[in-house]
């Protein structure tokens, strides 16, 4: 036969424009301003480490599903991408490149081929990896290089200690908010970028604008973020409210750390985070919670990526509890 | 130094000790009673939990067998007369011999002689796109090639033909479950009775429209023109809607109906080589007695 | 703000392509095939026989019982046979093939119906009238009226709806109608309300079709029991449990029908066809149907008569524009592939879409990426996702534990997925087993 023939289909016959690959590079798009602004703080030692995290993980996506799995090779879906780029977020700049690598096997061999590859994992991979490199290696992970136009008390420093990093070291061993708030950045520099940690945690601004951007091209709603960080305004708020002088107030818990990046960034990840806006408030709390209080009492200054990972795992709970209401199963109206 | 290793081990000594007399009492305490036999039952039984007999799996199959006054109804295919026997002679109950049956394909519509005429798109599978449309020929009574026989089967005795696009049933692996007759929505394959050496003669054709409309849509259709009725010698074979169908129970495999069949729908396997007419049934006649000798 | 009903909808691009173009009578054709299960319920029973003259109109297949209804035949001619033919189920159904008459013909498409405003009947003629002229839901369900109307014991009715929604794209046939047949259908609301005895009607049609609703609202200025909504578009509002929803904020109770929370809905193109059953005696035999498509040129409407095979059209419209590779009978949303165009139209045909290459294959499929974009979408409030795993892994009875018999197949799930995962495929699939447990069981 000439022409092909006729194609038989059960309906739906259209289909929207988008696209799983699409969501996939709309998430690596809204994250480029923050890695700019890494770039400039950080100068060459960013691009290495994000292009390291990224290189690694797809190579390992492609080594296991050829050799181990032999299953489809999906390195070009983008979601390898995102852990790459995400992972290199959450680790310091200058942190050795094998430790990198490191880190990418366990994102992505463990945490997502391991469960079956994209739309399977539990937990986020990038966050998997992170948590790993920071117990196994926590004095690098936390040898935190300064910006390199950084012009607070720590400007001399090679290295120096993130904001909450300050806070906890201080606040545990008797300081108070007076004397600590000279050591850390004023609101200003949190929010622009002008900080310690790792390189995705730098410019709340950047952070903010590539949010926008994925609620705008509705990869994300703004459920999870907004709950996240409200839960812990609130909750440090409650706090500092009491005791301002050993505890700090929400607006540097909300700038400073990995609580923005968290919040929309990884949250967010579709696959580990429920599908109804019941169960994405519901999760988001748990998050805005436990970060607060692995942050304040903890042994850890910061505990987000922890916060998502509890929560993570509590994902297939919450979705088999927060059911969309289905339809007519209450009758609204009488009949007049 | 000694102390430590002594604590440590003394520690883990009394963990184990109340952890097994936890585990006791609670084993003794939530036991559940169950007739023992049912036990000795299940293993006799094949214990494939194919559920060919009817039952969800071999242990409730076992449970109805010692539960039922009269098991002359109940058979597992796969264990056949021979665990029947046995079953019947624990029990001390009645069972009822059977002939061993086959599975066997009744639609020999390959690609070559069934032109596919639409594409479809969508799961694969049979039970979702009968749903949907007759299939991609225009015989809305062949097999669809989606396999959900091949699926269901849970002993690996049948393949996809990748060129025909027709199940195979591989005689030496298949138990008789039947559960791949009762998977295709089509009702294409039959549980025949198994003859010695795997002689098999059946039609191989299951279309019920008028002969040409079924020839027209595969050019091997059982066109009903009733020859192999006259040919037959036993009467084995009757003819409803246009098709012709063997039975088993009286079919001598005497052959002399395939000659006459005009459109080779009548299909004969592990017969001595004889008379086989046209190019293109040799061809699918070949690649599945190869098939059975690989897997004899 | 426009009413519209509250939980998930989508918009697919709308491609109405043909709302400005006439509808046009199509030619009558030499031989229908007029199958016997055209709607919902028991198919008729054959009551002519090969050789045997009809006329038009006159009944040749009696309705099989109570959800079934009478065939007519569409032109007056000759019985050549009973056969199988393929309709729009994909299947071989029996049809009655009949040649047509020129010279009988010829009478009956050059008579003009005037309006005929004056309701004669009573109101039990005309639900007779209704069951007698086989009247079914034209919307594209193809539900026998003559049920819908019958109200049973102790419910009531406080209002009916008129659904002029036309939600699924490309297809124009209601839109057209509206707008050249608005005093009918109008006449068409009041035989329904006298015989219903409802006090008041509602029009609802979607704000893309604004002069369809300034055209209703003109000649309804002077009947205050009728109003006419315009509603914000959004697919799919043309479901009637949506549309309950939407108008009267009402919600039809799971498992239940519009007429427990006292509506009747009826499509634009049903109450033209009850018009012309009670004002003109004239049964249902022919119906309007959009042929569209991106690459047809003379994408237009049609009066066809039932039984006309689609081929028929087409050539009309110019045969089937190159790189076809997809004939759809009905919208984009809901519409049934179809295998050849020997397939009848039927009373169900809403439209006929052709669809090119380009756009006729499926995406490939991808992971479930648990984006809950199904979910967001899905009108009735079920988690298409899950439903789809159940069924996929044969977990029965679990779906219907997850309401799958209450999905309406309105195909957003499906629509919306970007793993393009054939959601509404295996939803169907588990509704239809879940269908048979459930028969089984009573």
């Amino acid at each position: 036969m000439d022409t092909p023939p006729i194609v038989i289909s059960a309906s739906p016959h259209v289909h929207s424009d988008r696209s799983s690959k699409q969501i996939m590079y709309d998430v690596v798009v809204a994250m480029i301003p923050a890695f700019l602004v890494s770039l400039v703080v950080f100068g060459i030692n960013a691009l290495i480490v994000t292009a390291t995290a990224v290189v690694s993980c797809l190579l390992f996506e492609y080594l296991i599903q050829k050799f181990l799995m032999k299953t489809e090779i999906t390195i070009w879906d983008g979601s390898a991408l995102i852990t790459g780029i995400l992972l290199a977020f959450n680790l310091p700049a200058g942190l050795p490149i094998w430790m990198i690598a490191v880190g990418s096997l366990v994102a992505i061999g463990i945490a997502k081929l391991s469960f079956g590859g994209l739309g399977f994992n539990i937990f986020n991979p990038a966050l998997v990896g992170r948590v790993f490199l920071l117990i196994s290696f926590p004095v690098q992970m936390t040898l935190w290089p300064t910006a390199v136009q950084n012009n607070t008390t720590l400007a001399d420093a090679v290295t120096g200690a993130t904001t909450l990093g300050i806070l906890k070291e201080g606040l545990q061993f008797g300081g108070t908010m007076t004397e600590l708030g000279t050591q850390i950045p004023s609101h200003l520099n949190l929010f622009l970028g002008i900080t310690g940690g790792s390189l995705g945690e730098m410019s709340a601004l950047a952070l903010l604008l590539g949010g926008l951007y994925l609620i705008l091209r509705k990869v994300i709603t703004w459920h999870i973020p907004v709950v996240v960080l409200g839960t812990m305004a609130l909750m440090t708020g409650i706090f500092w409210l009491g005791d301002p002088l050993h505890y700090a107030n929400p607006v540097i818990h909300l700038l400073s750390g990995g609580a923005i990046l968290g919040a929309f960034y990884m949250a967010t990840d579709l696959v580990t985070s429920p599908v109804t806006k019941k169960g994405m408030v519901l999760f988001a709390i748990g998050i805005g919670v436990i970060t607060v209080v692995i942050r304040l009492f903890g042994a850890y200054p910061e505990g987000i990526s922890f916060a998502i990972l509890i929560m993570n795992a509590f994902v297939p709970l919450i979705n088999k509890y927060c059911k969309p209401r289905r339809f007519g199963s209450k009758i609204k109206a009488k009949i007049v | 130094m000694t102390d430590s290793i002594l604590y440590s081990a003394l520690l883990l000594a009394s963990l184990g000790v109340t952890a097994g007399m936890v585990l006791y009492v609670v084993s003794k305490k939530f036991q559940v009673y169950e007739n023992p036999i049912i036990g000795t039952i299940e293993d006799i039984l094949p214990a494939a939990n194919c559920a060919g007999c009817g039952s969800p799996g071999c242990k409730a199959f076992a449970e109805k067998l010692v539960g039922s006054e009269d098991i002359s109804d109940l058979f597992c295919p796969v264990g056949g007369n021979e665990v029947m026997r046995e079953v019947a002679e624990i029990l001390g109950k009645e069972v009822v011999e059977k002939d061993p049956l086959l599975a066997v394909v009744r639609c020999q519509g390959a690609c070559d002689v069934r032109p596919r005429t639409t594409e479809y798109q969508g799961p694969k599978s049979c039970a979702i796109s009968s749903l949907i449309y007759s299939g991609e020929t225009d015989c809305q009574y062949g097999c669809l090639g989606d396999g959900d026989c091949v699926a269901v089967c849970k002993f690996d005795a049948m393949y996809m033909d990748e060129e025909t696009g027709l199940p195979v049933v591989i005689t030496d692996k298949c138990t008789s479950c039947g559960m791949c007759a009762e998977a295709c929505p089509r009702d294409i394959i039959e549980m025949r009775p198994k003859h010695k050496r795997d002689l098999k003669i059946f039609v191989g054709c299951l279309n019920e429209d008028k002969g040409g409309i079924a020839r027209k849509a595969c050019s091997v259709a059982c066109i009903g023109c009733s020859k192999c009725l006259d040919a037959c010698p036993k009467e084995a074979i009757t003819m409803k809607n246009n098709l012709a169908y063997i039975d088993p129970a009286y079919c001598t495999l005497c052959r002399k109906c395939v000659p006459v069949c005009p459109t080779d729908s009548i299909i004969e396997t592990n017969f001595p080589k004889k008379k086989i007419k046209k190019v293109e049934v040799d061809k699918g006649m070949e690649v599945k007695s190869v098939n059975l000798v690989n897997h004899a | 703000m426009l009413k519209t009903f509250p939980k998930g909808g989508i918009h697919p691009a709308e491609n109405k392509l043909t709302s400005s173009r006439e509808i046009k009578r199509l030619p009558v054709p030499k031989v229908v095939y007029v199958p016997i299960a055209q709607h919902i319920g028991i198919p008729a029973e054959i009551i002519v026989d090969r050789k045997d003259k009809v006329e038009i109109g006159q009944v040749i297949a009696k309705s099989g019982g109570y959800v079934s209804s009478n065939i007519h035949s569409p032109v007056a001619g000759t019985v050549t046979k009973l056969d199988m033919i393929i309709d729009t189920s994909g299947y071989k159904k029996q049809c009655i093939v009949i040649r047509t008459d020129a010279k009988n013909e010829a009478n009956f498409t050059e008579t003009v119906y005037p309006l005929k405003k004056k309701i004669v009947l009573k109101p039990k003629e005309i639900l007779q009238r209704i069951s007698d002229y086989g009247i079914v839901g034209l919307g594209g369900a193809t539900f026998p009226s003559h049920v819908k109307l019958n109200i049973k014991g102790d419910k009531k009715i406080d209002c009916l709806i008129i659904n002029g929604v036309e939600c699924e794209p490309y297809l124009t046939a209601d839109h057209r109608l509206m707008l050249e047949k608005t005093e009918e259908i109008l006449v068409g609301i009041q035989i329904l309300m006298s015989a219903l005895k409802v006090p008041r009607a509602i029009i609802g049609v979607e704000n893309n079709k604004k002069d369809a609703v300034a055209a209703f609202k003109k000649i309804t200025a002077t009947e205050p029991k009728i109003q006419v909504a315009a509603l914000q578009v959004k697919y799919p509002q043309g479901g009637e449990k949506q549309l309950v929803r939407a108008l009267l904020d009402r919600e039809v109770p799971k498992n239940g029908l519009p007429l427990d929370v006292g509506v009747i809905v009826h499509n634009v193109g049903t109450i033209f066809a009850i018009y012309q059953a009670v004002q003109h005696d004239l049964p249902l035999i022919e119906r309007v149907v959009t042929i569209t498509g991106k690459k047809m040129e003379n994408a237009s409407n049609f009066w066809v008569r039932i039984g006309t095979p689609i081929k028929d059209l087409i050539t009309e419209v110019g045969g089937l524009p190159e790189g076809t590779r997809k004939i759809v009978n009905g919208g984009p949303m809901m519409g049934k592939a179809i295998k050849n165009t020997d397939v009848p139209v039927t009373k169900g045909t809403s439209g006929i879409l052709v669809i090119h290459a380009d756009e006729a294959s499926r995406g490939e499929t991808k992971p479930c990426i648990r984006c809950g974009e199904c979910v967001t979408v899905c009108p009735m409030g079920l988690e298409p996702h899950l439903l789809m795993n159940l069924s996929e892994k044969g977990m029965y009875k679990k779906a219907g534990q997850e309401d799958v018999l209450t999905c309406i197949e309105c195909g957003s799930c499906s629509y919306v997925c970007p793993s393009h995962r054939p959601l509404l495929d295996y939803i169907r699939f588990g509704k239809s087993i879940v269908k048979n447990l459930e028969s089984s069981k009573n």
